[in-house]
């Protein structure tokens, strides 16, 4: 298996002085590709803090990032991170934080737009991928029409429609039943192997946790693997 | 996929209310840009529709219109006598009040020298016989047909005109030169009585032999009869000078006589603007601009608050990997929109209300197309401002 993401010592310190807080404190963490893992920890650990840094969001303030063998961050960025994050990195939330003026498929149809596809072609894709989530039917259906299971689905397939190389999940199942919370954490492993994207999931929960390939811990800004 | 159309399909029904409101707001702004317009053309209405070259007035004085001037009758055929005079027509102009059918006019009666074909008739007909006949502005709602009593006569209304109104707004009225000199001097039975009476009382009281019975006789018939008495006065007489003069030539020699002053049509006008209506024309000008600053702030802050109801879709955008001009087009796009169709609504509606304004608002073409220009600007500036706090937004916002 190749190295999809490689990110070395990263350090990210909120505050100063006395009241300063360190949410990352040199960590250091690997994927391969088409690896499904979890990250698990108590509130304030600093998951969401590395899941931004990994994701290109917010800098740390130190460290190295390497995603598919090329270096984005050492010690600061080395790319163009908003074309790199287009191409090559997809995100899903707590909330699935459609477009509300969109429907569906253009939901799905949208980053691929953004990265210059022609409509033709992200129309067809994105109905590819609608169906893949068996949700074809819906595709002009706007958000607000859509359950909360739907919009997240909706969600994934936005997230897959530039084949990223990485697939950023945090809490995706919080707002979800534990039926459609286990179905959406299958759907992320089915990615994986089916895309071979690699899948870092930010959790609480712990009901699921068989779909992932490993499963990592994270407290006062430390990562330990269980 | 254009964002900002299809998110104005999706808000349409709040686009719609914004974009009525601040077409209101540019209706206003356009309304008093046109009352502004309205208030030169009204003033200098009858300057420009008169075609005289020259206005000669009483001395020292800057009327007709600024101030009340009085001439004698035979001014006109002196005038008229003169080197370089094509023509010379007396001018006679005042304004009444009256009851009529239970509601309060106010006219400008204006004395013609001929019958009127030249104004702008909406209905009926020019003045036709030299008496008892009168055309009438139709703000001075006075149908056809209608009689009305002014002095001693009862005229009858033959004509309608349209867009004709004195410098004070009054709709203007238009008889024969005569009729508006019987107006103006229009004078009861009694006081007519009292003064033939003095005019005796100064006769009897003058010594034995130096009077006559025929000098009697006289002072005892109608005031036009004794010659030391002044007859009707006119305002002003115009002039139109003789093709081959130069206008101030004549106007100097017209300035030669003692008892007159005179200007050209183009003084006259200056005289209307620089003093008549200067205030009015001031303060509609303060109050145009003020207006004009509160709607480019209201403008502005309405564009900045719907961008920042789009900031958690903008960061989203952002994550998406969105180029900055994607956000810049979305928010310039629904901006100029807004303010574009605003304008155009004002356009619309101010077409339909204008005209139900007592007063005249005259739309020119010129200040639109101004007005469209500060619209586009403020939409633009309004995007800067959305523009720079969409570019200030994090990724993460989507995060919170």
């Amino acid at each position: 298996m190749t190295q999809a993401l490689l990110a070395e010592n990263l350090r990210k310190k909120y505050g100063r002085g006395d009241t300063a807080v360190t949410a990352l404190d040199n960590v250091t963490i690997s994927m391969d590709t088409g690896e499904v893992v979890a990250l698990l920890g108590p509130s304030g650990a600093g998951k969401s803090t590395l899941l931004t840094a990994l994701g290109l969001i917010r800098p740390p303030d130190s460290g190295r990032i390497v995603i598919d063998g090329k270096v984005i961050f050492d010690n600061g960025y080395r790319t163009d991170i908003r074309a790199f994050r287009r191409a090559n990195l997809g995100f899903v939330f707590q909330k699935a934080n459609l477009l509300p003026f969109l429907t569906a498929r253009e939901n799905v149809q949208l980053p691929m737009e953004l990265d210059d596809v022609s409509n033709g072609k992200s129309r067809r894709r994105a109905m590819e991928l609608l169906a893949q989530f068996g949700m074809e039917d819906r595709q002009s259906f706007k958000p607000s029409e859509l359950s909360g299971g739907q919009q997240q689905r909706v969600a994934i397939a936005r997230a897959l429609a530039n084949s990223p190389k990485l697939l950023f999940a945090d809490e995706p199942t919080a707002a979800l039943d534990s039926v459609m919370g286990r179905k959406v954490m299958e759907m992320m492993k089915r990615v994986a192997h089916d895309f071979q994207t690699s899948v870092l999931v930010v959790t609480h929960d712990t009901r699921a946790l068989d779909v992932f390939d490993r499963i990592l811990h994270m407290e006062d800004g430390r990562i330990r693997e269980q | 996929m254009n964002l900002a159309l299809k998110d104005i399909r999706f808000k349409f029904g709040r686009f719609l209310l914004t974009t009525f409101g601040i077409s209101l707001l540019l209706m206003v702004v356009m309304g008093m840009g046109g009352i502004y317009r309205g208030l030169i053309q009204e003033a200098t209405l009858i300057i420009d529709r008169a075609g005289a070259d020259i206005w000669v007035v009483q001395k020292d004085t800057k009327g007709p219109f600024a101030e009340v001037s009085k001439l004698p009758r035979s001014m006109e055929y002196r005038i008229a006598a003169m080197e370089g005079v094509e023509s010379a027509s007396a001018f006679v102009s005042h304004t009444v009040q009256r009851d009529f059918r239970g509601r309060v006019i106010r006219m400008t009666i204006q004395g013609l020298p001929d019958d009127g074909r030249w104004l702008p008739l909406l209905k009926g007909r020019p003045l036709r016989e030299g008496h008892f006949e009168m055309l009438a502005d139709k703000s001075a709602q006075l149908p056809l047909g209608t009689r009305i009593r002014l002095g001693k006569d009862t005229y009858e209304v033959v004509g309608i005109t349209g867009q004709m109104n004195a410098p004070s707004g009054d709709a203007m009225v238009f008889v024969s030169l005569d009729d508006a000199l019987a107006i103006q001097n229009d004078t009861p039975a009694e006081a007519i009585r009292a003064e033939r009476e003095a005019r005796v009382r100064r006769f009897d009281a003058m010594p034995y032999g130096s009077t006559s019975a025929e000098h009697a006789e006289t002072l005892r018939s109608a005031s036009s009869r004794p010659a030391a008495l002044p007859g009707r006065r006119i305002s002003a007489v115009l002039v139109k000078v003789q093709k081959g003069w130069n206008t101030e030539e004549v106007l100097q020699r017209i300035r030669e006589l003692p008892d007159v002053s005179a200007y050209t049509a183009d003084g006259e006008r200056q005289i209307m603007l620089g003093g008549f209506v200067a205030r009015s024309r001031r303060q509609i000008r303060l109050f145009r601009t003020i207006l004009l600053i509160v709607s480019t702030v209201v403008m502005t802050l309405v564009l900045f608050m719907l961008t920042m109801d789009k900031l958690h879709d903008i960061a989203m955008l952002k994550l998406l990997g969105a180029r900055n001009g994607v956000m810049v087009e979305m928010i310039l796009t629904q901006a100029l929109l807004i303010g574009c169709i605003a304008f155009g609504i004002a356009r619309c509606l101010g077409q339909w209300a204008y005209p139900m304004f007592p007063r005249r608002v005259v739309l020119v073409t010129a200040d639109l197309w101004l007005l469209f220009g500060i619209v586009v600007g403020v939409s633009i500036l309004a995007s800067v401002a959305g523009v720079v706090k969409a570019m200030l937004t994090d990724a993460g916002e989507v995060l919170s």
